[in-house]
């Protein structure tokens, strides 16, 4: 389980890490905590011949509080978002998702950028950013884009990063006053990959949900918002009996893989116990 | 004088390891070293049609490129078969596939190279071309009429059958008042050392001397089979097993690519070294278990077992493993069912079948988790129907302390041991009258806990009984050589060898005994077959039994030399004098007379001193080998306590308790954790571990990512309690205690499970136990419900 | 293309010509001969390579050595002389917290990260800081009381000496 060899470049800013990406004529890989390019090279899953350490830009770096955000760089590693202040104040999601994330050391090293970039679907992050209707910042040779978090996660293992750019950070919009959160997932060992996760947010006003935002991971090749069950969620009191509706509803919005050692319909009926159990334990932002 | 047998001494070699200073197979370099990294079958099962290694021999580093012409003709095959499991056949297996290959992940071809990493890039260019066919996976249609060979080389598929039966026992099927049955599926998991396989082969041409660094636990094993194997004489072999990251009875087989590792050191004249990676662990270490059982126990209206009815079919790979075969867990399995129980009449058919996977072999608890869950299981259906309690029902059942020696029905014979002690000792632990309560007060919350109970023997210190009838060349005894130094300190070189149970401390402890000195004072030398006396090592846990055994009739003997020595020197009846803290003492007055140091000096430097005629030979050797009982047994019982989310099928381990009797105690504090070890290991099957093969006959979990192994948090606290028979076979009356946590662990856990189902007439019978196996359980015990 | 690597080690300066392809623990072990730091699968998921890395515990073989550039390490080896963890070390070796010890260097790593993290973790705690270290041989309730006996006395001495 050796590396195939490569050519390792430190990029000190962002314009260099583009012009070394396009020299490479597509054969490079940007390298954030190197958490999942180290071993999946190590696996020989991919040999590209050149290796972009982005690590040290500095626009990647920092967890700020801006007008209407909070902006995370996106070589905030997964230890900074579990400890974070600012983090916990106003993202909450994340600071719940992050303890599932893999395990101490991982965490030492795995940034947030390169998880949302890799976009693994059982990946904690990329449903907490979805929940959160975040978005993302980008930036390539051609200038920088925000894309909703809706539009960045494609597919499997696909985002709409083009190649060359690099996201730089995640923008998180401030959540109100008095916002419920929740999030937990079900993994067979603490730090697994999920067999099935939920992140969920939702706003109250007289009583009743104004706006539900919904997401799951595991349970396809991205992680999946489950709008029927918002849907399902709006207007009503968070009740047993909205609760009962937005679980029945899952059957809309998942597809999930159907594989013999884990059917679909026993997916769907983990992301329905699970919802439930998020849903019922929700707890407002301080 | 305080003895040390009994006492917690603290491993001395521990501190080595806590520095970071271990020396394992895998940190050794030898000058002009290089690596070997095998192309493997991508296929389970097919033709070879051609090896082309004209790319990979360009790239960079690499050295050469053995195929199975040149490498095989090196080595002469090997045969994993034994005399005494009559009519068993297995085809000799050689280092590389020659013309078929059998399993994925089989050795076609031997990159040598500069380093590891180069030798990894050019078996990415080795172009492979087999022809496919379709293998054989399933046990059971392996053994069906017209199946494929798995093996070309064999007649059928069936490795080896044997059936144990007494002569009333359809009468007993016939008169019981009920009968229970259920069938079992034990998962195929594997060892996962943490140290992988490691090797390092080197070849001296100059003196046709081979010496071998090998990562094993029974190195004098392996010198005997490079001997042969290779054609060398046994002296000019020498096999020395450092520091071993972790064994549990994967390390002894013989694998092919240690055996390359050696022919490819012989050809090119340099040390070669192999380290599998956890990748190629995966592929080519043995797997262990894989059984699917089917059992029925007879019971009269009181509960009282009349008798057991099994059928075990374990598939076990293409081959059977070498020297040991294959078929030993499966005969160990019909043989240990219903083995702590009164249970006069039994009937067990085996049959071992050939199919397209790696090897199934020996792993710690040889058949012991299969018999006890089945055994276990099915008392707990018999207490059920009878309307007896776990603890009731086994308290009848049990053979009664006091009535031993005991044969059991598949022929065992048991010396003396303490179930119906250890199960009242349990109970005393568990309390499980509260545990009852809090049961029921849970379920009202819909929280689900159960308990189970599960009852043991292990089989330890193993004569020639095991192998050696068989005519394996496995060594049944154990040597000790054991010397005093010029300065009165002691040494022991042992054939008994350490993978940090301890071996070296409960020797040193055992040995000080002897001769009156503190433990630290002993030095003890293990694992190098260059320096210590030939003997079994480490198999079928004999640590503590034989090698104890030896290495106190050892100390015995240069006791009396010493004291002989001594009554010279004093002019003294030797009988009058005894060793004490590192003195001769006068038996009568406790004066101590002449000092260890003391004699050591003048035995040395002064031999002319002594009065014409003394033998001043401060060393002596001993071997040792068990008679009598052909095996020892111990016994113990074992207690679960699980939660069970009954939405999600996960299982939280609340507890775990053990009650064993391993004979006399050596150490305590390395007992407890040879228990606790082995538990995990026996819970982590039970639960999470599990060999996952698609119908081609892919691994398709095999790397550390997505195998479970069991970790810190799933795994619960173990209380532990003992019970002390000790073995009258020996001086030292231990028994052993290596595989015993492994041996009921799983069966504990599987009954707790099944505990906490009870409501909802859910039942697991496979391990290991998945949310999803839980969850499917839940819902056929619903259908049942629903539309019975 | 070897890369030139300069780093600090234990607490000495290197400076070694390496293979961007080298793991950090590769490096280690092979070029500065620290064979303490131990390989079980290559791939983050053990913990027997963990070395401190800017003080937080890292794995080596998910590291590359060209990662290194600029930072402190400190293997076992280093850790052991400087007697930061002369404790933990001794509890363990009490408590029989090792067998074959090919864990060992991995979960004191850990262990020595949590208690200065959270000096007094509970049980619980203490599992879910060695959630990412395999260990085959103890099944790890040794290890847990090993280390929480470290954080009572390391507790109970600042205490005293407050
Ligand atoms: C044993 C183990 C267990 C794990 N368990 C989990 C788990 O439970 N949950 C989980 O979510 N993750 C888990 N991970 C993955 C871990 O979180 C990864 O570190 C993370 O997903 C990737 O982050 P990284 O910084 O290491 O990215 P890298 O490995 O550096 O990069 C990953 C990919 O993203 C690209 N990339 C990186 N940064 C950028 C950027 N700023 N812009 C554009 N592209 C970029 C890279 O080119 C690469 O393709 C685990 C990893 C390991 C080794
Ligand atoms: S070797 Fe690094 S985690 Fe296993
Ligand atoms: S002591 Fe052997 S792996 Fe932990």
């Amino acid at each position: 389980m050796k590396l195939p060899s490569f050519e390792y470049l430190r990029a000190r800013s962002l314009a260099e890490a583009w012009a070394l990406h396009s020299d490479a004529g597509g054969d490079a890989v940007y390298l954030s905590g190197g958490h999942s390019v180290v071993p999946s090279m190590a696996l020989r899953l991919q040999a590209p011949s050149r290796l972009i350490d982005i690590s040290q830009i500095a626009e990647l770096h920092g967890v700020e509080l801006q007008d209407q955000t909070l902006r995370i760089g996106a070589m905030t590693r997964h230890a900074e978002v579990l400890a974070n202040p600012l983090i916990a104040r106003h993202a909450p999601l994340l600071s719940r998702a992050a303890p599932h994330v893999a395990h101490p050391a991982i965490r030492n090293r795995g940034t947030i950028g390169g998880n949302l970039a890799l976009a693994d679907p059982a990946s904690e992050f990329p449903a907490a950013v979805l929940a959160m209707r975040a978005e993302l910042e980008v930036m390539g040779p051609e200038g920088q884009r925000m894309i909703a978090a809706d539009d960045f996660f494609l597919d499997l293992y696909e985002t709409a990063l083009i190649p060359g750019e690099v996201l730089t950070a995640i923008h998180v919009p401030l959540p109100p006053e008095g916002r419920l959160f929740g999030f937990d997932e079900i993994a067979r060992r603490r730090g697994d990959y999920a067999m099935v996760g939920v992140a969920a947010q939702a706003d109250m006003s007289d009583g009743v949900v104004s706006d539900a935002s919904v997401t799951l991971f595991s349970v396809g090749v991205a992680p999946t918002r489950a709008t029927a069950a918002q849907d399902a969620l709006e207007g009503a009191p968070l009740s047993s009996d909205s609760i009962a509706r937005a679980q029945a509803a899952l059957a809309t919005d998942l597809d999930p893989p159907d594989d013999p050692g884990f059917p679909a319909e026993r997916r769907l009926q983990l992301a329905r116990v699970l919802l439930g159990r998020v849903l019922t334990r929700m707890e407002a932002v301080q | 004088m305080t003895l040390h047998i009994g006492q917690s001494q603290r491993r001395e070699n521990a501190r080595r390891h806590l520095a970071g200073r271990g020396r394992f197979v895998s940190d050794l370099a030898l000058p002009r070293m290089l690596h070997a990294v095998f192309v493997r079958s991508p296929m389970a099962k097919g033709r070879l049609v051609e090896i082309d290694t004209s790319e990979a021999e360009q790239s960079p580093g690499v050295v050469r490129i053995l195929t199975a012409a040149e490498l095989n003709a090196r080595c002469k095959p090997w045969v994993g078969t034994l005399d005494h499991f009559a009519g068993m056949q297995s085809p000799p297996m050689s280092i590389l596939a020659e013309e078929e290959v059998l399993w994925t992940g089989q050795p076609v071809a031997m990159i040598i190279a500069k380093s590891r990493a180069e030798a990894e890039d050019a078996a990415d260019l080795v172009m492979v071309d087999i022809e496919d066919s379709e293998p054989v996976t399933d046990g059971a249609a392996a053994l069906q009429d017209g199946a494929p060979l798995a093996n070309s080389g064999a007649r059928d598929n069936l490795c080896y059958e044997a059936l144990l039966e007494t002569p009333a026992v359809n009468e007993a099927f016939a008169d019981a008042a009920h009968v229970v049955e259920a069938s079992f599926t034990f998962g195929r998991h594997t060892a996962v050392t943490l140290e992988p396989r490691a090797v390092i082969a080197d070849f001296d041409p100059s003196s046709g001397a081979l010496t071998v660094h090998h990562g094993t636990q029974t190195p004098y094993q392996f010198q005997d089979v490079y001997a042969r194997h290779f054609g060398l004489p046994e002296g000019k072999v020498r096999v020395i097993a450092p520091d071993v990251g972790g064994s549990f009875g994967m390390k002894l087989h013989v694998y092919n690519e240690e055996m390359g590792a050696v022919a490819a050191s012989m050809i090119l004249e340099r040390p070669v070294r192999y380290v599998a990676d956890r990748l190629e662990s995966f592929l080519s270490d043995i797997h262990a278990r894989d059984h699917i059982v089917k059992g029925r126990m007879a019971l009269d209206a009181e509960g009282k077992i009349l008798a057991m009815d099994v059928d075990d079919l374990a598939p076990v790979g293409a081959v059977s493993a070498y020297p040991r075969t294959s078929a030993a867990e499966g005969n160990q399995v019909i043989r240990l069912m219903g083995a702590p129980y009164n249970m006069p009449d039994y009937r067990g058919r085996l049959q071992v079948a050939f199919q397209n996977k790696v090897q199934t072999s020996q792993y710690r608890a040889v058949g012991h988790p299969i018999a006890c869950a089945v055994t276990e299981a099915l008392v707990e259906r018999a207490a059920e129907v009878t309307g007896l309690d776990p603890f009731e029902i086994r308290a009848r059942n049990l053979i009664a302390d006091d009535a031993y020696p005991h044969v059991s029905a598949t022929g065992y014979q048991f010396e003396k041991l303490s179930h119906q002690a250890s199960l009242a000792k349990l109970r005393e632990m568990m309390d499980p009258d509260a545990l009852r309560a809090d049961q029921a007060r849970l379920r009202e919350q819909g929280i689900y806990r159960g308990f189970g109970i599960a009852s043991f023997v292990e089989i330890t210190n193993p004569g020639a009984a095991f192998y050696g009838v068989g005519g394996a060349r496995i060594s049944a005894q154990d040597g000790a050589v054991v010397r005093m130094t010029p300065s009165g300190d002691i040494h022991c070189a042992i054939s008994v060898t350490e993978q940090g149970q301890g071996t070296e401390t409960i020797i040193a402890q055992v040995v000080a005994d002897q001769l009156g000195v503190s433990p630290e004072r002993v030095s003890v030398t293990t694992g190098d077959t260059a320096t210590t006396p030939s003997g079994g090592a480490t198999w079928a846990c004999r640590g503590a039994g034989i090698g104890g055994e030896t290495a106190l009739r050892a100390g015995r003997k240069l006791r009396e030399r010493i004291l002989t020595l001594a009554g010279a020197l004093l002019q003294a009846d030797p009988a009058t004098l005894r060793l004490e803290d590192g003195a001769v003492v006068d038996v009568a007055t406790g004066e101590a007379r002449i000092t260890l140091e003391e004699i050591g000096r003048v035995a040395t430097y002064r031999p002319d001193t002594l009065p014409d005629g003394v033998d001043h030979s401060l060393t002596v050797a001993h071997h040792f080998a068990p008679s009598g009982y052909p095996f020892d047994f111990t016994n113990g019982i074992q207690g679960s306590l699980v939660e069970v989310d009954v939405e999600t099928g996960i299982v939280r381990i609340l507890k775990h308790w053990v009650v064993e009797d391993c004979g006399r105690i050596i150490n305590p504090l390395l007992v407890d954790e040879q228990i606790r070890g082995g538990v995990v290991q026996g819970l982590g099957p039970a639960f999470f571990e599990e060999c996952q093969y698609d119908a081609d006959g892919q691994l398709t979990n095999g790397s550390l990512a997505d195998y479970l192994v069991p970790m810190a948090c799933e795994m619960p606290d173990i209380e532990i309690a003992h019970i002390e028979t000790p073995t009258e076979d020996t001086i030292l009356g231990a028994k052993g205690v290596g595989e015993a946590g492994t041996a009921a662990a799983g069966a504990a856990a599987m009954n707790a499970v099944n505990d906490a189902l009870r409501p909802f007439g859910a039942r697991l019978t496979q391990t290991p136990m998945t949310p999803l196996r839980i969850l499917d359980a839940l819902d056929a015990a619903r259908k049942q419900r629903t539309d019975p | 293309m070897k890369v030139l690597l300069s780093t600090t080690v234990n607490g000495e300066q290197v400076q070694e010509a390496v293979l961007p392809r080298t793991s950090l623990a590769d490096f280690l072990r092979e070029d500065l001969g620290l064979t303490g730091t131990h390989l079980g699968c290559e791939m983050g998921a053990c913990g027997a390579c963990l070395v401190l890395m800017d003080g937080v515990p890292v794995h080596a073989c998910l590291v590359l050595a060209v990662q290194a550039e600029g930072s402190t390490i400190e293997t076992i080896e280093g850790l052991n002389e400087t007697g930061a963890a002369a404790d933990l070390q001794a509890h363990f070796h009490d408590r029989n917290a090792l067998q074959c010890g090919f864990c060992t260097n991995g979960m004191l790593m850990s262990a020595q990260a949590l208690l200065e993290a959270n000096p007094v973790p509970t049980r619980d705690e203490i599992r879910d800081a060695l959630s990412g270290n395999y260990c085959r041989c103890t099944g790890y309730e040794a290890i847990v009381d090993a280390i929480d006996t470290t954080a009572r006395d390391r507790a109970a001495r600042t205490e005293a000496a407050k």
